[in-house]
């Protein structure tokens, strides 16, 4: 499997450094620098926050892996990783507990620890740390904790935001790097202490609390009228057995709930503390980079300090000096046959250069129309079935004169337009972000044919995320090769 | 066939794009659909190009091939809170007492479990919701529903509640939910890309649907890219044939004037690129080749949605939804 940098992408990187384009000024946005981040001792944690599927947590366990072989003792955190992923660190088995990694380099003094959270776990922890034996008993064996803990929307922010804290307040480390979960909801984590504050001041709880504390009839004595109107109502909505459980459990909580909060509190402050470096992961998507906007945004509403946005996933050509438009018209050339001087090896038995030209059907059709839209009705169905395997000397329906290195080199060049069209589309989607936020250092990570998930792989990324000279590359040089300021197709 | 359609996958592989699509696909021929949203992105908003949702169902589109409609609803867990209590009693003040004391931030944000209790029930009484006639209001309901992590658990929740609530309004509110999620009128799809972890994420998901007893219904594979070439084709284009790739290259872009004196130079300098993304693209294929043997063996109704170059705008979801169509989704 792929888990190599692959030595096309890094031949694209290294190539598109000969191109050198930097002359757009919207690139002006600041380059994030990772590796001083990583190295100052006083960066104690790194927390990668982001929407689902950009991968942050390939991400956060990239940064500890460059970390611990920088010289560091590292410990990553991290949510919910894919297995494989997991299965390279050595921490597929879930028992809560920061787990050595073997096959990092440890020559510069560092260590690496990664862990994975298990939600009901930490929760049932916090549990037998805070309350005394019997009431331990008495909130585990609660069904309404057990169905709490077990992990619905929002337990897991407030788990991993414990577990930080634990991990911090053992320092056994000098950094940590942690992983969020994967929604929006990941910054809920920042509401917790006010919420839980709002709660624990509110009346809502002492009138769940007091039919337990004193009991039955008394209680609604003691809560007076207003009260007794909601207790009704609760009594009848919920059926008295689950008000038990939940008047039960939040008496049994009662004591633990001031601890909570005492260490949300604690975990903010943390946080927001000059030696915490926020980085928000975003790929160069749409609804990825709007997403990163709304961390940065809330991140500074919460005086959150943010070291800045990594961008994965994006793509680089080291032909970028070569537009679409004109990749397609030399395609189009070369499908067009005649004046192509014939090229000596035209005669050979062209079988077995497998070109899967789906569109060379339509061919004319597709330049004709603006090559940026192709509708459905002028391309190949792909839902029409099983995908079709190269037809290996199959020749081309539109195109029987077309010779194989004639039909091969229109390939590349399709291919190669197709690629500038995505990076002039990531491009545009970058910009957008960087002009709403130019104070966001970003560093870009060029995109892998295939996932990440061994030591190797997390190094290469970690590298590429940390080497930032190729990224100037990524983007499509504006002036092209022979000299005008823009392509015109 | 269903008429609640959960569209969940993993985050990136395009879900709220998938159930905006499919809205429309399943509204067409005058049927009316409404797309609802229980995660607050305001991602259908964004989607149809239109002002921030209320929590309210509004028509947001005109499907294709005549008068169907399409609704939108964002669902807002503390107001579905309040209706949900409204259910059972006339909660004028009392409503306003509750919030006043706080109960409502804590069964939507301290009591999270909660939140998915009314998200769910909202969905299930828009499916079952009826008119004066005594005719769905609603021929589907389409759920642009929580990543593939967590949609069992999402779906399962009243049965949590009513194992918790072992009688009265709630118990049996739950257990009416959990009887239209379990049904055939329920079919939770599931969106892909043909990537590895996407796919490994959509053969977990639907193994644990299928072990919770939920409805599985198709999985939609979303942007597809065509294939253009195979890896014999460019290991001849790196080896045995370059340079004859490169005179080829070098006329093509004669012929639309690139470059000039140096061309030759500079062609040369195109050649190793090209072939490098071209076994870029090879690799890419394999592995996708991979990931749909893998899904075909899940067994299910497979939709493919081909890569919209550009990004996905309005037009391109209507193209989507005819895709869709075409390939018998609303059949």
């Amino acid at each position: 499997m792929s888990v190599t940098t692959g030595d096309a992408a890094r031949a694209e990187v290294n190539g598109a450094g000969a191109a050198g384009a930097w002359a757009n000024g919207l690139d002006a946005a600041s380059v994030l620098d990772i590796d001083p981040v990583l190295d100052n001792p006083r960066t104690r944690i790194v927390v990668c926050c982001g929407s689902g599927g950009v991968g942050k947590t390939t991400t956060a366990a990239a940064l500890g892996v460059r970390a611990a072989e920088r010289g560091r003792k590292v410990v990553v955190l991290t949510i919910d990783p894919a297995r494989r992923l997991a299965q390279s660190m050595g921490i597929d088995e879930l028992d809560n507990v920061p787990r050595p990694v073997t096959g990092i380099d440890t020559s510069a003094g560092g260590e690496l620890h990664a862990m994975m959270l298990d939600m009901k776990r930490t929760f049932d922890e916090i549990v037998e740390t805070h309350a005394d034996k019997e009431r331990a008993r008495a909130i585990l064996e609660n069904p309404f904790y057990q169905s709490l803990s077990a992990g619905f929307a929002g337990t897991q922010e407030y788990m991993a935001m414990e577990k930080l804290g634990q991990l911090r307040a053992r320092d056994e480390w000098d950094l940590i790097v942690v992983d969020t979960p994967p929604s929006r909801s990941a910054l809920d984590f920042l509401d917790a202490p006010s919420r839980l504050g709002s709660f624990l001041d509110g009346k809502f709880i002492k009138v769940l609390m007091t039919p337990a504390k004193i009991g039955g009839r008394a209680g609604m004595k003691f809560l007076g009228v207003g009260m007794s109107m909601m207790s009704g109502p609760l009594n009848k909505l919920m059926g008295a057995q689950l008000l038990r459980d939940v008047q039960t459990f939040v008496s049994a909580m009662d004591t633990m709930f001031g601890g909570f909060r005492t260490r949300a509190d604690a975990t903010y402050r943390l946080l927001q503390a000059p030696g915490t470096a926020f980085l928000v992961v975003a790929a160069p998507e749409r609804d990825a980079l709007r997403e990163a906007a709304y961390f940065v945004e809330r991140l500074a509403a919460e005086r959150m300090p943010l070291a800045g946005l990594v961008l994965n996933r994006v793509h680089g050509s080291g032909a970028a000096r070569l537009s679409a438009e004109r990749a397609l018209a030399a395609a189009q050339a070369l499908a067009d046959g005649p004046g192509i001087p014939r090229t000596p090896d035209s005669s050979e038995n062209l079988d077995g250069v497998g070109i899967v030209d789906r569109d060379s059907g339509q061919t004319g059709s597709r330049t004709a129309d603006d090559p940026g839209t192709r509708t459905p009705s002028n391309t190949s169905s792909p839902g029409s079935g099983s995908p079709q395997p190269a037809p290996s000397g199959d020749p081309a329906p539109s195109a029987p004169s077309m010779d194989s290195t004639a039909r091969l080199t229109a390939g590349l060049l399709r291919l190669h337009a197709e690629r500038m069209r995505v990076l002039a589309r990531e491009r545009r989607t970058r910009d957008r972000f960087t002009s709403l936020h130019p104070e966001v250092p970003v560093a870009e990570v060029a995109a892998l044919p295939g996932d990440v998930h061994d030591l190797a792989g997390l190094r290469a990324i970690g590298e590429r995320l940390a080497v930032q000279t190729a990224r100037h590359d990524a983007t499509p040089a504006e002036a092209t090769a022979d000299g005008k300021g823009t392509e015109n197709p | 066939m269903s008429r609640l359609h959960v569209v969940s996958g993993k985050g990136g592989t395009g879900k709220t794009t998938v159930a905006a699509a499919l809205a429309l696909a399943l509204a067409a021929e005058g049927k009316r659909t409404l797309l609802v949203e229980v995660e607050g992105r305001q991602g259908i908003a964004q989607l149809f190009e239109t002002e921030t949702l209320p929590y309210e169902e509004r028509k947001i589109a005109v499907a294709p091939g005549g008068g169907g409609e399409v609704f939108a609803l964002a669902i807002d867990a503390e107001r579905a809170l309040l209706d949900y209590l409204q259910m059972f009693y006339k909660l004028g003040s009392a409503g306003r007492a509750l919030k006043k004391l706080g109960a409502i931030d804590f069964a939507t944000t301290i009591a999270p479990g909660l939140r998915d209790v009314l998200l769910t029930g909202k969905a299930c009484e828009a499916v079952r919701r009826k008119d004066r006639l005594g005719n769905f209001v609603y021929d589907h309901v389409v759920m642009d529903a929580p990543p593939t992590g967590r949609i069992t658990r999402f779906l399962n929740v009243n049965d949590e509640v009513a194992g918790l609530a072992r009688i009265g309004p709630i118990h049996n509110q739950a257990q009416a939910v959990m009887r239209v999620l379990k049904s055939p009128e329920t079919a939770v799809h599931m969106v892909t890309l043909l990537e590895e972890m996407p796919v490994q994420e959509t053969v977990d998901g639907i193994a644990e649907l299928r072990a919770a007893k939920l409805p599985v219904g198709s999985v939609v594979i979303n942007m597809v890219r065509p294939e253009m070439l195979d890896p014999a084709a460019v290991d001849i284009a790196a080896n045995g044939r370059r340079a004859a790739v490169a005179r080829a290259l070098s006329d093509a872009l004669a012929q639309t004037g690139f470059a000039g004196a140096d061309r030759a130079g500079l062609v040369e300098e195109l050649v190793d690129p090209l072939v490098a993304q071209a076994r870029e693209h090879t690799e890419r294929v394999a592995l996708e080749r991979l990931g749909r043997t893998e899904i075909s063996g899940l067994g299910l109704p497979t939709y493919e949605l081909e890569l919209l170059g550009d990004g996905v705008d309005l037009a391109g979801l209507y193209r989507m939804a005819r895709e869709l169509r075409k390939q018998g989704v609303a059949r």
